[in-house]
């Protein structure tokens, strides 16, 4: 432990990140924490001289003095979180500034076979689940984040789909944050546990109450029994300041299917990192996306898919909006092991440039062992179809009304690949908010 | 209705209109003909207001006032409507969606109340009937997986809802079989009024059958090199164009 610290030393300005005491929790747990602060230092804060991060430099979120969210720093109500609510008949578990809040969240009953609830009550009570997934496959030695939300979280969501269990509402996970402190951290960490035959669906949202940059670093891990069904829809709409950093890794078993959704439009800089480990036959991961950047707004996914045995399949479908001095990074991972024949994976990125000032970098990286497999790939950057444009027109539609029923059009094709109808509805109300707002970017290109 | 005077036009800085003329009243039908590459087309996308062509020198009156000036939105509004040769497909915009902005855009522009979804729906069922459209293409995206005949019947029907004063058919015929050509046609001549005009772009007479002109004229290098009444577009059909480029180049001007 002294060595690493002495290491963390030679690099002083990720100090706030070890001010903080490990997170609690019993012995299981502290010895992960411990594994993951060591990591920490082996692997170092991020820069862009790591091929990972190339593309997107976080030292700007160093600015601030970055400390643990203040529980209570600001009351909050229900009709605060109502806007945030997004099914009226479902589950909403809801977190301020990373805590659990009970008395604002709606919760499965006793007799329905679905726990929905805080991740440290769960510790507390009862850790046997947890010991056997938490950590487990949202691997600590890659990533600095990870290795620091594993060291330091304190609470998040604990949902448990029991065997043979169709959950017929959906369970939202709801994070608020409320500090009006700058700089104020939440390291938001949520286990989501699929036994065998169960389906679910989950809709795992981000806002902000307050106008402060904060940074949310999430870690979600998903666990994906035979034949498990789960939609799990991701939706980050944080403050223009915010540094949002997410990282969800499904593990999926035979025949299983995980039907994902990343819907990124918010936060100042955004890195999500979204992977499935296809680990038994039959399995199917489809993995979404839409990302809407404006003004000086970074948003990075990175995704990785890992075809680990035969017989699998994964699609993936990520949209992307560049508008104003917007930056997109979109870096795609197919890994076909030599044991994965008769994979079957689809790769497919887009994105529409709205400016000149605008920016895209996209790249598919598929590595493939086995010699018997169907992988295919394509990334394309454009702008609005003048021709469909001129039509439009020449209907007596404005220009501007135009371009952004043509944008619209674009994000519908992902929209349209969600099931969860109101995550559906909320991103109508969304993306009609923020179109409007692109206004001034695409007159700026008006001849 | 329509007063084109000497109008050169080209596009990418070569010039395919050369000082075209061409009167169009209210009440009347006139059919533009002409071999390939004559400009028909590019006179449809000029009076559209198709933004890479480019006016050089000449005039376009329409009711009035300076049609050249005017954006491409504005001129739809005004009432000038191109049923294009080649409708766009437009993946997500829904058609309904479409049209009825469409609409209540140039019902705005003329002053008039704006049409809600009940009134839209009424009015598109009765057209759709004119056109013997199949209401259910209405859901899909804007012409998405239209067949060619649908498409063309599509920018009729379209016409239909949006009661232009100039309409301009570009190539409508292309493509069609002889049924869609009278579907087609008996629209467009069910849309005429002593108040609107129509300007018919073809190659072949065939459409004339159908949609009578009172004008024919013949568009070549540029510029209408001869007018004449519905027969004119039998003799093309009979003769062909040649004998009347051949004039033209002998006599050097029309």
């Amino acid at each position: 432990m002294m060595e690493t610290l002495t290491e963390m030393d030679r690099t002083p300005d990720i100090a706030p990140f070890f001010g903080g005491e490990l997170g609690p929790g019993p012995a299981w747990l502290q010895s992960l924490r411990e594994k993951a602060r060591a990591h920490m230092g082996e692997i170092g804060f991020p820069t862009t001289e790591q091929e990972e991060w190339r593309f997107t430099n976080i030292a700007p979120l160093l600015q601030w003095p970055l400390h643990t969210a203040e529980a209570g720093a600001r009351s909050v109500s229900a009709a605060d979180v109502a806007p945030f609510r997004l099914a009226s008949d479902g589950y909403c578990l809801v977190f301020v500034d990373g805590r659990f809040r009970p008395e604002l969240s709606t919760l499965p009953s006793h007799d329905v076979p679905l726990q929905a609830g805080s991740l440290r009550a769960q510790w507390e009570s009862d850790g046997i689940e947890l010991e056997k997934h938490l950590a487990r496959h949202a691997s600590c030695d890659a990533n600095f984040f990870t290795a620091l939300n594993t060291a330091c979280f304190e609470d998040g969501a604990f949902v448990f789909v029991s065997a043979n269990t169709v959950v017929e509402h959906p369970v939202q996970l709801l994070y608020l944050a409320a500090s009006a402190r700058p700089g104020a951290a939440v390291h938001a960490r949520n286990l989501i546990v699929a036994q065998p035959g169960s389906s679910v669906k989950i809709m795992e949202t981000y806002a902000s109450l307050t106008e402060a940059p904060h940074l949310t670093n999430a870690v979600t891990e998903l666990v994906l029994g035979p034949e498990a069904r789960v939609e799990h829809c991701r939706l980050q709409n944080e403050n223009e300041r915010a540094f949002h950093i997410a990282w969800v890794q499904a593990e999926q078993s035979r025949n299983s299917h995980w039907l994902s959704h990343s819907i990124a439009t918010g936060a100042r800089l955004a890195r999500n990192q979204i992977q499935t480990r296809l680990n038994a036959e039959g399995a199917e991961g489809v993995l979404n996306g839409l990302y809407l950047a404006r003004g000086e707004q970074l948003i990075d996914h990175h995704t990785v898919v890992d075809h680990a045995k035969p017989h699998c399949e994964s699609h993936e479908f990520y949209f992307g909006i560049l508008s104003g001095k917007a930056r997109g990074v979109f870096n795609g991972k197919i890994f076909v092991r030599q044991d994965a024949q008769k994979t079957n994976a689809k790769q497919t990125n887009r994105n529409l440039v709205l400016s000149e000032h605008a920016l895209i970098n996209t790249k598919p990286q598929l590595e493939i062992f086995a010699d018997d497999v169907k992988c295919t790939h394509g990334a394309t950057v454009g702008q609005l179809n003048e021709e469909a444009l001129f039509y439009l027109r020449a209907r007596g539609i404005g220009a501007e009304m135009a371009r952004r029923m043509l944008v619209r059009a674009f994000a519908n094709d992902a929209v349209e690949r969600i099931t969860l109808a109101p995550v559906r509805e909320h991103l109508e109300t969304l993306l009609t908010e923020l179109f409007e707002g692109l206004d001034t970017s695409l007159a700026a290109h008006e001849r | 209705m329509l007063e084109i005077v000497n109008l050169s036009a080209g596009v990418g800085g070569k010039e395919i209109l050369k000082g075209l003329s061409l009167s169009v009243k209210a009440g009347e039908v006139h059919a533009i003909m002409g071999p390939n590459g004559s400009g028909k087309s590019t006179l449809a996308a000029v009076l559209a207001g198709k933004g890479e062509y480019e006016v050089t020198s000449g005039s376009v009156t329409f009711n009035g006032s300076s049609l050249l000036e005017l954006k491409p939105e504005e001129r739809a509004r005004a009432g000038v409507f191109l049923a294009f040769q080649y409708p766009v497909e437009i993946p997500g915009v829904n058609s309904t969606v479409f049209l009825k902005a469409a609409l209540n855009e140039c019902r705005k522009a003329r002053g008039e109340q704006e049409l809600d979804a009940v009134e839209f729906l009424a009015l598109v069922k009765k057209k759709t009937k004119l056109l013997e459209l199949d209401p259910a293409l209405l859901h899909r995206a804007v012409n998405e997986g239209f067949s060619g005949g649908e498409k063309k019947r599509n920018e009729i029907f379209q016409m239909a809802v949006l009661e232009p004063k100039l309409a301009i058919l570009d190539e409508t015929d292309s493509g069609l079989d002889i049924d869609a050509l009278r579907i087609v046609s008996d629209g467009v001549n069910k849309l005429r009024r002593p108040d609107n005009a129509t300007l018919v772009i073809t190659h072949y007479q065939r459409l004339l059958d159908h949609i009578v002109p009172d004008f024919v004229h013949v568009l070549a290098h540029g510029q209408i090199v001869k007018s004449g009444t519905k027969e004119l577009a039998l003799e093309l059909e009979e003769r062909g164009y040649d004998w009347i480029l051949e004039g033209v180049a002998s006599n050097g001007k029309p």
